[in-house]
Formats: structure tokens, sequence, C-alpha cells
């Protein structure tokens, strides 16, 4: 850590972090789903278009412990460490945090030493996150100035809530605790996020343990069970300040991805599903009442489904006739111009220009995989199972990754087929549209492939405290 | 002369850490879109950190009238000593704060914790020590406490006047003319910096002691 300078990889704002040279490499979750005992991995993927290698899985970590479910995992120190208030600039973006979301492990490895050969350094067994932490499942890791911050989608007494989120030690990564202080009547979890210069915290909703690690609870869904509230927390006081309910029928309220430029106090959140038209949905939140004191949300984009033949439906879907776009993750490139949202039910990542928040423009398409569809690729054999999922843009903005699995048992229930994971680049036309990199393919086989963490940085790790 | 020069380069000095203040002053000044803003933030931290400083210029009076001036100075090269080598091997831990919407009591009271946890009062004391000594010896008649005192909240001051001018050339510098991309290649690792300053200062005040 005794760095003379700090980190290249940190930068002040957002716009400085376009400016970043391509990423070379990725890490990828990689989950084993089935029942023999081969263990989850970290795999290594080249992305340099130079490389003999080029879009090849170079290296795969093993876990030691088999069952984990790796699922989204983040870095232990990013740009948010250049933060005024409590700076930490020669800490380093070395170490990846991956939590096992079945396990409630978290394992700690070092991308150092040889960034295509990473290595783990250090475990967090579950009876240390779960004891210290007051919370299982650990779900988002983002890096934060003072600390790493995790959510947690369960309570350490099993299946239920309430989730929350804990912390973990910059330079130790000991479990610190819980961090809220006064939750109200909060009870799911699911990802969060921050606006840093308003001292404002953001989490949102997906379900309890017992209502996900089974697979999809369908009485849960049709009876609106699952999160459709939005929470909004001073993060100075580790208080809960307001909740939106965005109506119960918007169920699972997923990833948040607030503007990164800190003087614009907006971001969007993805719905999933409407439980009355299978729609998902988009929605922006944004300062509200007569201070500026509360915040509003505002529906700004509506995705409908796609009717469908009962015979070529799944059967959790037969009932419904129809394949709903299942919104399961958005991303929000670095100039806060494109958000990109995956719809992992009709097999399509869309582009929309949000240069205005509240009226997106649909400037891009890209097709492949889906319910329907199955839409394959120039350079994989035949249809393709599973659609767009976990999204990362690349620092400049100029390239996309996804990968195809939401979680093993889901995969399951709507793919039932057998899926194989695979990757996926898409390229983008600064102005606007998008379109699949043809050479780009990679196959994981029976191995299930969730998120994706970029070389130096993406547009869903760092903070940045300074305006662009 | 030379106590007071040193009261001076320690206020340059504290003035040039970002972790002290003028960053957040400027940040502050960014995110409020307004020069004036870094100015008005500068203020209250020079404040906090002035107030630190003059904490421990009172325990320094408190503790005369209890031990002599030669154990004083063997306390504080002992502590110099003791706070410069824990920092030297946990640099990079700071009080904990979080929180971006502050007003000018929180900037005080933020400098003063800052400032307090690394020591930069008690970087101060041999300075201070020899400020007090200096005048008590050209005020002998009046009593040496008083007039050392007196002498210490003008080098206090004096500190604080000339870390206020370098916190603000430094935020000036980088609002007006560098830009923030500086803070990537300039931004030298301070607190290791800060460390060996204390042991710097602890050796000289052991020495110090030493002489009598």
């Amino acid at each position: 850590m005794a760095l003379w300078k700090p980190d290249t990889s940190f930068y002040p704002s957002a716009r400085m972090a376009m400016q970043a040279p391509p990423e070379r490499h990725a890490y990828v979750a990689a989950l084993n789903p089935g029942e023999d005992g081969k263990p989850d991995a970290i795999c290594v993927v080249d992305l340099d278009p130079d490389s003999d290698t080029y879009s090849e899985v170079v290296y795969q970590l093993d876990l030691p412990n088999s069952g984990d479910e790796l699922h989204h995992f983040g870095w232990n120190a990013c740009s948010s460490a250049l933060c005024p208030y409590a700076p930490h600039p020669h800490l380093e973006r070395r170490y990846l945090v991956v939590p096992g979301i079945r396990s409630s492990r978290i394992y700690i490895i070092d991308t150092k030493g040889d960034p295509r050969r990473p290595e783990i350094v250090k475990t967090l067994e579950p009876q240390e996150v779960i004891g210290k932490s007051g919370y299982s499942r650990p779900h988002t890791v983002h890096c934060g100035p003072d600390a790493i911050y995790v959510s947690a989608m369960g309570s350490k007494n099993g299946d239920d809530g309430p989730g929350g989120i804990f912390l973990l030690d910059h330079f130790n990564f000991d479990v610190t605790g819980p961090w809220e202080l006064h939750r109200g009547d909060q009870e799911l979890a699911y990802d969060f996020w921050w606006h840093l210069a308003e001292d404002v915290l953001v989490s949102s909703e997906w379900g309890k343990p017992s209502q996900f690690e089974d697979g999809l609870v369908p009485e849960d869904l049709l009876a609106n069970k699952y999160g459709h509230r939005i929470h909004f927390w001073d993060l100075r006081r580790r208080r809960l300040q307001q909740t939106i309910d965005l109506g119960r029928e918007h169920q699972m309220v997923l990833e948040l991805r607030p503007a990164h430029d800190p003087t614009r106090q907006y971001g969007f959140a993805g719905v999933v599903i409407n439980t009355e038209d299978l729609s998902a949905s988009i929605w922006a939140w944004s300062r509200d009442g007569e201070n500026g004191e509360l915040w509003k949300m505002d529906k700004v984009i509506s995705i409908p489904a796609v009717a469908a033949e009962e015979d070529a439906l799944p059967a959790a879907l037969k009932p419904f006739k129809a394949v709903p776009p299942l919104v399961s993750d958005i991303d929000l490139s670095l100039d806060d111009r494109f958000l990109y949202v995956s719809c992992w039910g009709t097999g399509e990542l869309h582009q929309y220009d949000v240069s205005d928040p509240f009226n997106p423009r649909l400037t891009g398409k890209v097709e492949i995989g889906g319910i329907l569809n199955r839409r394959g690729h120039p350079r994989a054999e035949g249809e393709l199972l599973g659609a767009p999922q976990m999204v990362e843009i690349s620092r400049d903005g100029r390239r996309v990754y996804f990968t195809n699995s939401l979680y093993s048992r889901w995969d399951d229930q709507f793919y039932p087929d057998g899926m194989r994971g695979w990757m996926v680049k898409v390229n983008v036309d600064p102005d606007g549209g998008m379109e699949i990199d043809p050479d780009f393919f990679v196959d994981f086989g029976s191995t299930r492939v969730h998120q994706v963490r970029l070389e130096g940085g993406d547009a869903s790790t760092d903070s940045y405290c300074y305006p662009s | 002369m030379s106590p007071w020069l040193a009261m001076l380069a320690f206020g340059a000095f504290h003035g040039l850490n970002p972790g002290m203040g003028w960053l957040f002053a400027l940040s502050l000044g960014l995110q409020q879109r307004s020069g004036r803003v870094i100015w008005f933030s500068l203020l209250p931290i020079a404040a906090g950190h002035a107030a630190a400083v003059i904490a421990v210029v009172l325990l320094v009076l408190a503790g005369l009238h209890y031990v002599s001036l030669e154990l004083l100075r063997w306390l504080t090269a002992a502590a110099l000593l003791g706070l410069g080598s824990y920092k030297l091997f946990n640099y990079y831990r700071h009080p904990r704060w979080v929180g971006m919407k502050v007003g000018s009591l929180d900037l005080l009271w933020w400098s003063f914790l800052m400032a307090t946890a690394h020591g930069a009062g008690l970087m101060l004391v041999p300075a201070l020590l020899g400020v007090a000594g200096g005048a008590a010896g050209h005020h002998g008649h009046t009593g040496p406490v008083s007039s050392a005192s007196g002498a210490m909240l003008l080098a206090v001051a004096l500190h604080t006047l000339s870390m206020l001018l370098v916190m603000g050339s430094c935020a000036w510098l980088v609002y007006r003319r560098f830009g923030l991309a500086v803070l990537r290649q300039k931004w030298i690792n301070f607190d290791l910096v800060w460390a060996l300053a204390l042991l710097l200062v602890g050796g000289i005040a052991l020495l110090m002691a030493i002489a009598g």
C-alpha cells in the first residue's frame, strides 16, 4: 500500500475517468449450478483485441469450497478514495471482494502479482461474516471513501429479513459491523448506491432469502410479496429518511444507478416485472419538496411484454401467454448519457439516451438469446439460451459487455432446456447506437456467468466526489 | 527567532496537506459552483486547526504548573516519537468521518478532529516551548507563565495564518490553474511524510531534552 503517488486508476471525476486506457481483461463471476460439488470460480477473460487469446478465458481461479453461488462482487478501493473528507489516495485498487450469496462466505482476491492469475489471500468464513455483521447472503459490494460497504439479503437468523448493509475495514477486511442505526420499517434488501456529495444512500428491495434461494416463488409474485419500494438514507447519520412505494404491482426493484456527476441529483432504478401487465419499467429519482429535502420517483421507461403461444413457453409462463421483458440489470455510462437496460426475458439489450433523465430516448437495441427467439451469435453454433443480464460498460463508454445468467435456480425456471454460460461484447457509437461485436463470444460451457468487473474500473464500481 | 520561523514553516506544512482542509474546501466550492464557498470554508477549517493547537498549548501550560520544563521536554519527545512510530505503520488511518453536506461548525469540528488525531498540535510543542522560553527570558519580571502564554498564542496565530495562506494558495491554484487532474500526479503520500515529520521533530525534541 505504501504507494508514493495515488493509484493511477483513481480519477477525481467521472469525466476524467472516461480518458482511462481501454480495459485489457475482465474478471467474471462463474458458478457451477450442478450437484457434482464442483466449486464456483473467478474467470479472467482476455479483452485485448490485439492479443492471441482475445475473447478467451485465460485463467480460472477455482474457489476452495463448493456451493458459494458467486453473484456480484467489487473492488476494495476505487476513485472514492480521493474524496476530500477521508482521503485514502494511497490505497490500491488491488483486491476483489467476492461474496458467495448462498454460503455467506467472502473471498478477498489479490490481482496485483499477476493480474491474469489472481490469488485468494483471505477468506471471511460464514460464521465470521454473519456473526459480526448481523446479516447473511452478502450481495452488492461498493468501495466507499471510509470503508467497504456490502449489502446483504438476509438477517443472521435465517431465511427472513431484515436484510441490510454492513461494513468491511478498508485495510484488513475485518467485518466492522452493521451499517444502519435507524432502519425504520425497511426489511427487504438488494442493491444500494449513493450520492456521496449529498450524504444520501439509496437502497432497493428484491426479496427474502426464502423467496429466491430455491427459485422464484410464483405465489409470492402473484400476491405482490416481493419488494416494491426504494429507500433513501442519511449516509452520514445512517438513518432511514424516506421510503417510496412504487406500487405493489411493481415487483422486484433491483439495480440502482445514480448519476456519476455529484452535482446531478438523480438516478435510475429498474423494476423486473409489473404483475398487472407483465411489463418492466425504469424509474428515475430526483429531488422533491419545497427545499428539495425529499425525493420522488417517476416512471420514465416502460417495456411491454410480448404475446406468445402457450406451447413455446416454459411452465412458469404458460398461464400468462406472454414473455415478460424481465429487466434484470441496468447500467449508466460515466458521462450519465446512456442507460443500458437488459431484457432477460425477451433477449434484448436496450440503449437509451438519458441526457434528459425524465425523457429517455431509445437509441439502440441488440437482440440475442431470449425465451422465445433464442437468437444466436456469429461465433456461436445454433440457438442461444439465456439473454442479456449483467451489463458492464467500459469507462470510455465505447464497449459494453454482458453475461446471460440471472441466478442459478431462476435460470432453470425461465430457460429450462439447459442454459450454457456466455459473454458477449457490444460496440457503441459515441453518438448513440450499438452493435454486437461479431468477433467476441466467450462460451463458458455448463458454467453460468454473472457479474463482470473490468480491469481498472468500470461504470458500476467507482464513485466520484468531484464534479465532471 | 528560530522557534517563530518553525511555527510559520509548520503552518505551511500543515496547510499543504490535502487531508488537512484545502481539498475539502475546494470540493465544496466545486459542488456548489462557487469560488466564494472555497474561501468561506477555509476559515472554519483554519479555526478548527487553531483550536486543536490551542488545546495543546493549554495542556503545555497546565503541565508547566506540575512538572519542570526539563521533564516536559522529555515527555514531549516521548509523545512525538511514540505517535510518530505508530503513524509510521498506520499512516493511512484517519478519524472516521462521513459527510460532505457540512456547515461551518461541521468544518470546524472536522478540522479539529483531523488536527488532533494526526498530532498537529503535538508537532508544534518543541517550537512552542522555544517561543515560551524566549518570552520568559526577555520578560522575566512580569512572570514567566503569562508572558509565555501570550507569546505562544501569538505564535499559534502566526502558525494558523501561515496555514491559511498556504491552504488558500493550494485551493486557488488547483481551482483556477491546474484543475483536479493534478491530484492524480502530485498527491504525494502526505500521511507517510507526516509520520516522518513527527519522528523528526521527536528526534529534535529528544536532543533538546538531552541538551537540557
